[in-house]
């Protein structure tokens, strides 16, 4: 409602606020009691009409807010994206480090454990191979499916297992239990079940990522801080409309961090699957990867695995820009 | 709200009228008497203040005037009057900005989706607010947040003009959080708003000075269960200040007859 207009006028109300609020503090220095001028004038100005009497009274608010708010601090964003890569880039030169370090200590022969000299080129090579991006595009597809059918089922279960006290005796721990079983341990099931076939995968991959997110929405609903429950109310929100306006919007963080963690097991539940459930003439990582196992290709196997991580981060990464852009639009981010 | 309003009322009906109000939490042996046989009669405009020590159920007399909570006994009748609850906490929804937690009260209140930025600009002003329209409220200092929560609550008793049945304000130690000197301000602005808007309140305080400084009259609650005391007329002449030789005296005698009371728990 209120954010949908022009965000660049929004901004320069903003600015124009704030620049009011540093310069008021500046100005009025130790007197902390006498409001600043600058701070009270811009108030009245913006004032249609305002009776003498209150006049004071304005004024002295305006300038108690001046000097409570401070300065705003913006402009930093290449600071922050930078503050974000550099560590980021750090671990990753220590894990090749310490991966020469290994290759160098002579440990195995390198055509078993190539050094990351070797395994660059190959890297670079899959890069340009349009089989592994065949590979690549099967895999994502079979995650984001995975993914979407997890998140449709567990709003579903969460939302009635909130919702109604009996189905959380009933299901609350069993939830709880299937989101700390190991996914692999359904594919057995799943084969007998599905056979080798596309459904086995999304199959499991639905079972490992549908609790957490389930977890997610049932803990944000129950978190749903109860003086905000009692506010609602007062406005007389009842029924769906608490739903819509308090309860939903409050459980986004807590539904936001159940998808990421949704995510994870999904993404592992798929690479599980994709080493045990080989279909067809199909390719994906996991095909490749158990190919390259059988021909002794480590430094290919080693792409591939840089490949599944590089992916794997690249999403968490989308979650948490998520969740920080909450966190900051509440005024709950810890900077 | 519980009773049907059985003759026209009357120019000098009460804006809201406890009749016997019990509450009892729980059931049996263990059940809590939090009220009991509170009676009260508060006139339309007038600013009352409720003043008791830690467990004489203020907040539980406001959640049953608000209707957030049933009586065990007696009735309420606040005439149809628009009644809305303000807290200790400003407890406004942290997603939305401070124009749109307004804008969502309005829009509770049935108030057209097209008339609500402006409705909500108005009542911004009306705290001093208007530059923070856009603002979230936890970039507000804590004074600031429960002016946007007092308009939020005045946005909740809007009447269109169209009913004589006035509005009630109840407020819960709206400034129980909040420094000396926002709390000086904030009382001179509450009564401003409660004087040009013709509000009657319900003011809960533990604080005798402030109970002094802003009520018409206040009324001495006892704790455990909550009775009524005694009432004190406040003959003290606007605009009032809390440090004033006036506002002190009643208040020591007050705080006499609260530490009597708060005595009587300890024997």
């Amino acid at each position: 409602m209120a954010r949908e207009t022009a965000q660049s006028t929004d901004e320069a109300a903003e600015s124009n606020v704030e620049d009011t609020v540093v310069d008021s503090v500046e100005s009025s220095g130790s007197t902390a009691g006498e409001p600043a001028d600058t701070a009270g004038d811009t108030v009245k100005d913006a004032k249609v009409s305002q009776d003498t009497e209150a006049d004071g009274l304005s004024r002295q608010l305006a300038g108690l807010d001046a000097l409570e708010l401070g300065g705003g601090t913006r402009g930093r964003s290449l600071l922050l994206v930078w503050s974000a890569i550099w560590p980021i880039l750090t671990a990753a030169l220590i894990g090749i480090a310490a991966w020469q370090l290994v290759v160098w200590s002579g440990w195995k022969e390198t055509y078993v454990l190539p050094g990351p000299a070797d395994t660059l080129p190959v890297f670079w090579d899959q890069m340009t191979n349009s089989r592994f991006w065949d590979a690549v595009a099967l895999t994502m597809r079979r995650a984001l499916v995975g993914f979407a059918v997890a998140v449709a089922i567990g709003v579903l279960i969460g939302a009635l297992v909130s919702q109604f006290r009996v189905l959380r005796r009933a299901f609350g721990s069993l939830i709880t239990g299937l989101q700390t079983m190991p996914s692999i341990a359904w594919f057995p099931l799943a084969i007998l079940l599905f056979q080798l076939s596309e459904s086995a995968i999304l199959f499991v991959v639905v079972l490992g990522a549908a609790p957490s997110i389930a977890n997610g929405l049932i803990a944000g609903v129950d978190y749903t801080p109860p003086i905000l429950l009692r506010a609602g109310k007062v406005m007389g929100l009842r029924g769906l409309n608490q739903y819509r306006h308090l309860i939903m919007p409050a459980s986004l963080p807590s539904f936001v961090a159940g998808l990421k963690q949704g995510w994870a097991f999904a993404w592992r539940s798929l690479m599980a699957g994709e080493l045990l459930v080989i279909i067809g003439n199909t390719t994906s990582l996991g095909v490749l990867l158990a190919q390259a196992r059988e021909l002794n290709a480590t430094a290919e196997m080693i792409s591939y695995m840089i490949v599944i991580l590089i992916i794997g981060i690249v999403i968490d990464q989308v979650f948490g820009a998520v969740d920080r852009a909450i966190r900051v639009r509440w005024g709950v981010d810890q900077d | 709200m519980t009773q049907a309003v059985t003759a026209a009322p009357s120019r000098t009906a009460a804006a809201v009228r406890l009749a016997g109000v019990s509450k009892a939490f729980g059931t049996g042996s263990s059940s809590l008497l939090a009220l009991d046989q509170v009676s009260l009669d508060v006139a339309p405009g007038e600013f009352v203040c409720l003043l008791g020590a830690s467990g004489c159920g203020k907040s539980t007399l406001l959640n049953l005037v608000a209707g957030l909570d049933q009586v065990s006994a007696g009735s309420i009748d606040s005439s149809g009057a628009r009644v809305a609850l303000m807290f200790q906490e400003p407890a406004l929804f942290p997603w939305l900005t401070v124009t749109g937690n307004l804008e969502l009260a309005l829009k509770m209140r049935g108030v057209p989706r097209q008339d609500r930025r402006a409705r909500a600009a108005e009542l911004l002003e009306s705290v001093h607010l208007g530059g923070f329209a856009r603002k979230r409220p936890h970039q507000l200092s804590g004074g600031m947040r429960q002016r946007v929560a007092l308009a939020r609550a005045l946005a909740l008793t809007e009447d269109d003009g169209a009913s004589e049945q006035g509005t009630v304000l109840l407020m819960d130690e709206p400034f129980g959080a909040l420094d000396a000197m926002t709390r000086d301000l904030l009382h001179d602005e509450i009564e401003r708003i409660w004087r040009a808007r013709g509000l009657t309140v319900l003011f809960v305080t533990h604080n005798v000075r402030e109970a002094v400084r802003l009520g018409d009259r206040v009324v001495l609650l006892s704790s455990r269960p909550g009775r009524v005391v005694q009432e004190f007329p406040v003959p003290i002449d606007r605009p009032r200040r809390i440090d004033d030789a006036d506002v002190s005296t009643l208040a020591a005698t007050i705080t006499q007859r609260l530490r009597e009371e708060v005595g009587r728990h300890g024997a």
